[in-house]
C-alpha cells in the first residue's frame, strides 16, 4: 500500500470507478499503453473521447428533439399601410430517423467501448435497442439515462486526472481487485 | 520473420502498418498499440483514403481496417484493395456482433477478424499470422 496519502486516494478513487462500474478492462488496457514516453496517453485518449463524443450527443439530441423543419418563412413589411405582415412560418414534424439514430449511437458506443467506459456503453446498447424497435419514447428515456451516466463519468475522470497530475499517475496498471 | 515494408519509398526492416479508421479515439489507440510493438504506422480515415494510398504506391505490411466508414466502407475498401492485387495482411477490426454481418466483411478478403476494443493480445495475435 502506497504510503503518500494522495497516492492512496488516488488508488482508492481508480478502483472505486472499476467497483461502482464505470470502466471496465479495457481502461486498463490503456494504462498498460502509458510509458514515460506518454506518460499522458490515458488522460490524452479520455480528453478527446470527451470532446469527439459531446459532438455526437448534440447530434443525437439534435435528431431526437429538433425534429421540426420550417418549410416556409416569409415575412412582408409594408409601410404604405404600417402594417407588418408575418407570414407563413410553417413547421412540418419529420418522423424520427431511428436509422440516423442507430448510426449516431453506433459512433458513440464504439469510442466508449474504446476507453472502458462501461456504464455508458451500456446505455447505448439500451437506446440502440429502442432503434432496432422504432421506439421513439423509449429512446428518449435511454438517451437521458445516458446523458447523465455520461456526465457523472466525465465528472468523476476530471477528478481522477486532476489529482492524478498532482501525484504523477499510478505505477503499475492493476486490475481491479 | 517480418515482411520487407516500404514506407515512403525507402526500404526497411521494420514493419508497417496503415490504421483506417474513421474514429479519433481508435485512431490513436491503434496507433499507440503499434507503436508499442515497433511497428511504423499511418492512419487513414476511410476506405477511399486507404485505397488512395495504395495506389500512390505505398503498401503495408498489415492494414487494420474498421467496417462502418463514410465515403468507402471497410467491406468495399478491403475488395478494391484485393482486386488491386493487394497482398497485405488485412484484419477487419469493427463493433459489429451479427455472424452475418462479419461473414461479409470476412468475404471481401479479410486475413482475420478481431472485435473492437483492439487489445494488445488481440494485435499480437494478428501479428503473428504475419510471422508465421
Amino acid at each position: 500500500m502506497d504510503r503518500n496519502p494522495i497516492r492512496r486516494q488516488l488508488a482508492i478513487m481508480r478502483q472505486s470507478l472499476f467497483d461502482q462500474g464505470y470502466l471496465d478492462e479495457q481502461f486498463i488496457e490503456l494504462e498498460q499503453l502509458q510509458d514515460d514516453a506518454n506518460p499522458n496517453f490515458v488522460e490524452e485518449v479520455v480528453t478527446l473521447y470527451f470532446r469527439d463524443s459531446a459532438r455526437l450527443i448534440l447530434n443525437i439530441h439534435h435528431a431526437l428533439y429538433v425534429h421540426f423543419s420550417p418549410t416556409l418563412f416569409l415575412f412582408l413589411f409594408i409601410h404604405t399601410h404600417k402594417v407588418m405582415i408575418l407570414l407563413l412560418f410553417f413547421r412540418e414534424r419529420k418522423p424520427f430517423d431511428f436509422k440516423k439514430l442507430d448510426g449516431f449511437m453506433h459512433q458513440f458506443k464504439g469510442s466508449s467501448s474504446s476507453i472502458g467506459a462501461n456504464k455508458v456503453k451500456a446505455e447505448s446498447t439500451l437506446f440502440r435497442e429502442y432503434c432496432r424497435s422504432a421506439n421513439a419514447e423509449g429512446c428518449m428515456r435511454a438517451f437521458q439515462q445516458l446523458k447523465k451516466e455520461y456526465a457523472t463519468l466525465r465528472k468523476k475522470l476530471e477528478a481522477y486526472f486532476q489529482l492524478a497530475r498532482q501525484t504523477g499517475p499510478l505505477e503499475t496498471a492493476t486490475r481491479p481487485k | 520473420m517480418a515482411a520487407q515494408g516500404r514506407h515512403g519509398g525507402q526500404e526497411s526492416n521494420k514493419m508497417t502498418a496503415l490504421v483506417v479508421d474513421d474514429n479519433t479515439v481508435n485512431r490513436m489507440i491503434h496507433h499507440r498499440l503499434l507503436d508499442n510493438l515497433g511497428i511504423e504506422n499511418v492512419a487513414v480515415v476511410n476506405g477511399k483514403e486507404a485505397v488512395d494510398i495504395h495506389c500512390s504506391g505505398k503498401t503495408f505490411d498489415l492494414i487494420l481496417m474498421d467496417m462502418d466508414m463514410p465515403v468507402m466502407n471497410g467491406i468495399e475498401a478491403t475488395r478494391q484493395l484485393r482486386e488491386m492485387g493487394i497482398r497485405s495482411m488485412i484484419a477487419g477490426v469493427s463493433t459489429r456482433s451479427m455472424e452475418r454481418e462479419i461473414r461479409e466483411f470476412i468475404e471481401a478478403g479479410l486475413d482475420d477478424y478481431q472485435e473492437k476494443p483492439l487489445t494488445m493480445s488481440k494485435l499480437i495475435s494478428i501479428v503473428h499470422k504475419i510471422n508465421g
